[in-house]
């Protein structure tokens, strides 16, 4: 699909480069840490957060519940609901073209 | 009367007028509706107006107070900026249809009784048909016309619903309305519909990614946010609305991982966005009211500004589907840009969606009942999702992941100054709510402050590590490969199972047909027939033949009396003797009945 502008296409962009990848990374990685950080001096120093709920004062609360509902969320749609609904691209179409020929039958993927 | 003009006609007066002129002119005047809109709108002051008596009715068309003031306002900065993206291509059609739809929806906030409310109610799903017809792809046709059978299905429910509640003593008054009786839930499921509730709400994720790369700003901004709008103004605090709200806020991010078309990813995040607004209407605190309001207003914005970004992806590369793109950043690095301030606007703090969907969060949190807890967690989890969908899955895989190879250019120029005003918008929204947004708000004595240090703080921890999940969850090879297909939703119903229950019906009663044809036609009254049309004849001959034998008649004879019997039988044409024999012996028959029964 490569095609029209013949500027310096493939010379790597800054983001295919890896140490600048790595460097993104790092720079999340710090930040996660620091900010589980100040959510345990918080605790430590007793900051009042105005909390709603007793859990919401239990440091790193936000983080783990994120990270823990971003991971369930991705495998529970990958190995509960894409085996369920997966289907073949065309489902739909070779569904019409079917029943336009009148054979029906199996599409699945 | 105020000195602004009806809104409504401003923009329709617009749709129609475009189609008529030429070249450079139908784009000044396109791009003039909107400015002269936002001229008008600043206009409005609250009050009732353009009241117009009907039967015994009132139909006002202009309620002006917090409520529609505040979508209003929205509705047409989006027509502006939904204007300003697509003027390059000069297209009457689009122009019209966007035109059609802002003045539709303003139609719908505007409106002060039922039947008004229906009429733009209507409105809206034509002018939802031409955004995606103007696709132009025969795809397009097929999603515009499914389109068309659900919301006019919808439609149709929700004039029952009027119908039955005007019928039952219902005033028909656009006001709060109790959810008891048929009318009031066939108007709440006829609402649902627009609102993609779930089941009946798939036509959204269906269609949307079949629209035009301008018309979808238009059908993602005002259809769903009438709707929610109507349920706040009729249904606010039903609690059914909360349970409806959780699975909104859930399940279609479920979906959205495994979404390979990044529109459609996009269109299951925004249903999501709508299950928060649901809730709060749900919820019905003065608070969680603002929260549904500000969030309706900010979530058109960056919703907008990622639909815009990716629908110029579409209109350079001709695609949208995840497995196809990848790298785009080096050809489109200012659309690039703003995708990522529009994932950023979705909850970043000094970001428009921080400040509304706090507003509903703690709407939730304050209530403190275990139900209200559970629709707590919900909305953080939703919120969580939709983030790593619609706010990293998308920019991602369309911008970074690994290079398609595709070269092309940066998005025309109005294309991106549209979606810079778009971005500028919501960090102005987001970073001085106070300023602006707050300001509006339906209930101004339900305050709110989003920027304590440790909201902010949460919020950052929150992002950041949902983030770090995504990357270990790509780098570990865990995340879900985007793959070619087809992921079965409650299209289904009326795409495959519309089809099935057509086999069924035309099998079940086909062979009813048939099998009733061959029984009664053929059988029961062939039968019925021949007894009406012989039955006396036969009747009188087997009377007559023992009498016939005792008169000493040859066999012949009496057989040639039966047949002389059946021909006048069949001709009506007895003798006037043997007829009025026949009567005086059956009334004389009756006088011995009568007298032996005393």
């Amino acid at each position: 699909m490569k095609s029209s502008s013949p500027k310096s296409d493939d010379a790597p962009g800054w983001f295919d480069r890896k140490e600048n990848v790595q460097k993104l990374l790092l720079w999340l990685y710090v930040g996660c840490g620091l900010f589980v950080l100040i959510d345990i001096l918080f605790r430590v120093f007793g900051f009042d957060k105005h909390p709603y709920f007793r859990w919401e004062e239990w440091p790193g609360f936000y983080a783990v519940y994120s990270f823990v509902a971003s991971v369930l969320l991705v495998l529970g749609a990958k190995y509960i609901l894409r085996p369920l609904v997966k289907r073949s691209e065309d489902f739909y179409e070779k569904e019409a073209a079917d029943n336009a020929t009148e054979k029906g039958g199996p599409n699945d993927a | 009367m105020p000195d602004a003009i009806h809104p409504a006609l401003l923009y329709l007066f617009g749709a129609l007028l475009v189609l008529f002129l030429p070249g450079r002119f139908r784009q000044v005047f396109a791009l003039a509706i909107p400015l002269l809109g936002l001229i008008n709108y600043s206009q409005l002051a609250e009050g009732i107006y353009w009241s117009i008596p009907l039967l015994d009715f009132e139909l006002v068309l202009g309620r002006v107070d917090r409520w529609s003031l505040i979508y209003l306002s929205i509705f047409t900065i989006l027509s502006f900026i939904g204007i300003l993206y697509i003027l390059n291509d000069n297209r009457k059609l689009d122009f019209s249809a966007g035109l059609l739809y802002a003045g539709s929806a303003m139609g719908v906030v505007l409106a002060g009784d039922l039947l008004t409310l229906f009429l733009f109610w209507e409105m809206l799903t034509l002018a939802a048909v031409l955004c995606i017809l103007t696709r132009g792809t025969p795809e397009a046709g097929k999603a515009a016309y499914r389109y068309l059978l659900v919301h006019v299905f919808g439609g149709v429910i929700l004039l029952a619903g009027i119908v039955l509640h005007l019928a039952t003593g219902g005033s028909i008054a656009f006001d709060k309305i109790e959810l008891k009786g048929v009318g009031a839930w066939l108007m709440f499921l006829g609402f649902g519909i627009n609102c993609a509730w779930p089941v009946v709400g798939a036509w959204l994720t269906d269609t949307y990614p079949h629209a035009s790369h301008g018309g979808l700003i238009f059908m993602a901004t005002y259809t769903t946010k009438t709707a929610v709008y109507v349920l706040a103004r009729c249904f606010p605090g039903e609690e059914v609305l909360l349970y409806i709200g959780i699975v909104l806020a859930v399940v279609p991010l479920l979906y959205a991982v495994i979404e390979n078309d990044l529109r459609r990813v996009l269109a299951y995040a925004l249903i999501n966005q709508v299950g928060f607004m649901v809730i709060a209407i749900g919820l019905g605190t003065p608070l969680s009211l603002n929260g549904a309001a500000a969030h309706s207003y900010c979530h058109i914005l960056y919703k907008a500004l990622l639909f815009m970004a990716m629908g110029s992806v579409l209109y350079r590369t001709g695609k949208t589907k995840a497995t196809e793109l990848g790298g785009l950043y080096r050809s489109m690095p200012l659309t690039c840009l703003f995708a990522c301030l529009g994932a950023a606007s979705m909850a970043f703090p000094y970001f428009c969606g921080f400040v509304s969907k706090s507003m509903i969060m703690s709407a939730a949190a304050s209530q403190q009942t275990t139900l209200t807890t559970c629709v707590w967690l919900a909305l953080l989890f939703g919120s969580i999702g939709a983030f790593q969908q619609a706010g990293i899955k998308v920019p991602f895989f369309a911008f970074f992941s690994k290079d398609s190879g595709l070269r092309c250019e940066e998005a025309p120029g109005n294309q991106l100054l549209a979606m810079a005003i778009t971005a500028i918008l919501c960090i102005f929204v987001g970073s001085f709510p106070n300023a602006y947004l707050y300001q509006m708000l339906p209930n101004p004595e339900a305050s709110y402050q989003p920027y304590t240090v440790a909201h902010v703080t949460d919020q950052f921890a929150l992002l950041l590590f949902c983030g770090l999940a995504f990357v270990l969850l790509i780098r570990s090879g865990l995340y879900p490969a985007e793959i070619r297909a087809t992921n079965v939703d409650f299209d289904w119903l009326y795409r495959r199972g519309g089809s099935l229950v057509y086999r069924a019906f035309d099998k079940s009663l086909n062979a009813t047909n048939s099998g009733v044809k061959k029984f009664v036609v053929g059988g029961v009254v062939k039968h019925v027939v021949n007894f009406f049309e012989s039955g006396a004849s036969r009747f009188a001959a087997w009377i007559l033949t023992p009498v016939w034998m005792l008169a000493g008649y040859s066999p012949e004879k009496i057989e040639d009396s039966r047949q002389s019997l059946f021909k006048r039988s069949k001709r009506g044409a007895f003798p006037i003797g043997i007829t009025t024999f026949c009567a005086v012996v059956l009334l004389g028959l009756l006088s011995l009945i009568v007298l032996l029964g005393k």
